[in-house]
């Protein structure tokens, strides 16, 4: 189980409390423009061709908003991601068939989008709990491979 | 079913340029980016260095004869400011780094004996400094550029090795 402290719970739950959701979704544009492979998973969202196409694409949009809600499910359970994650692993294994090696990129995205819209207040301490956080995450993603 | 990963994170003997090499393209837009950076370099690299010891404790490891670990001190002060040199550095020889970067990467190599896995760590926190500091003129497309850019330099300071 992980040890979350006081200041790191309170963190987590005030970054998703003030980032912008209008705007969040960039983070997975940001993941197909800056590393193209993951386009792999998406071969029926359309137009991806250029990084205008995949910021104005609606399905990656929309789709960004899916992970957001996933994200927000390991925030309200905190100190039970990994059972939170169970069957999300197994479809992200089994049928999504998703190299677990993409998750982190996914999570440094969202980490550079996160930073940009907090600025200041995303300290080296603020930042430092986000991204245990999204390893947490991460790990319990890849629990249910192989 | 994975071949395409296969193909990225192979290690291979080939010229590492032939990986994920920098276009033209790139090479103009980190040059014009890196202008925004000038007069701020000690600023950035205090954050990005102060970031990377914060976030990845782990890194404190090749630090530990400094007085003071803690974001903002005079010793990380001190060498963001001399990472950040090198990169402007890397900037200006963004046609060859592996020759341009070949002391330096003697320097890590035989002396620093940095495991080349954290260049990919500072990289990083570099980037998020980087996204707050700008966050206009930080674009996707100006991000993979600096992105491919920082991965280039981790290369060539990786060259001497082995």
């Amino acid at each position: 189980m992980v040890a979350w402290t006081d200041f790191e719970r309170a963190t987590i739950k005030d970054i998703f409390s003030k980032i912008d959701y209008e705007h969040i979704v960039l983070f997975l544009c940001l993941c197909l423009i800056v590393y193209p492979w993951t386009q792999r998973y998406f071969a029926g969202f359309g137009n991806l061709y250029n990084a205008a196409a995949i910021t104005s694409n609606p399905k990656v949009a929309a789709h960004g908003k899916v992970v957001m809600q996933g994200l927000e499910k390991a925030v309200k359970n905190m100190d039970n991601i990994k059972a939170t994650f169970t069957e999300l692993s197994t479809l992200h294994s089994e049928k999504l068939q998703v190299d677990p090696d993409n998750f982190m990129l996914l999570g440094d995205c969202l980490a550079i989008v996160v930073a940009a819209q907090l600025g200041k207040d995303f300290t080296p301490e603020v930042h430092a709990a986000f991204q245990k956080f999204l390893a947490v995450v991460v790990s319990s993603l890849r629990r249910q491979y192989y | 079913l994975h071949f395409s990963f296969l193909v990225v994170k192979t290690t291979s003997n080939r010229n590492p340029t032939d990986k994920m090499s920098l276009s033209a393209k790139d090479k103009n837009t980190v040059k014009a980016f890196w202008a925004n950076v000038v007069g701020m370099e000690e600023d950035i690299g205090c954050d990005a260095v102060s970031r990377m010891l914060t976030v990845y404790p782990q890194t404190k490891i090749y630090f530990s004869h400094w007085k003071d670990l803690s974001p903002g001190s005079a010793p990380v002060r001190k060498h963001g400011a001399t990472v950040m040199t090198a990169v402007t550095d890397a900037v200006s020889k963004i046609d060859d780094l592996t020759g341009g970067l070949l002391s330096l990467s003697e320097l890590h190599a035989f002396t620093l004996r940095v495991d080349p896995a954290n260049f990919k760590v500072l990289a990083h926190n570099l980037l998020v400094v980087l996204a707050i500091v700008f966050p206009n003129d930080f674009t996707p497309e100006v991000h993979v550029a600096m992105d491919k850019f920082l991965a280039a330099v981790a290369r060539a300071l990786s060259e001497k090795y082995r």
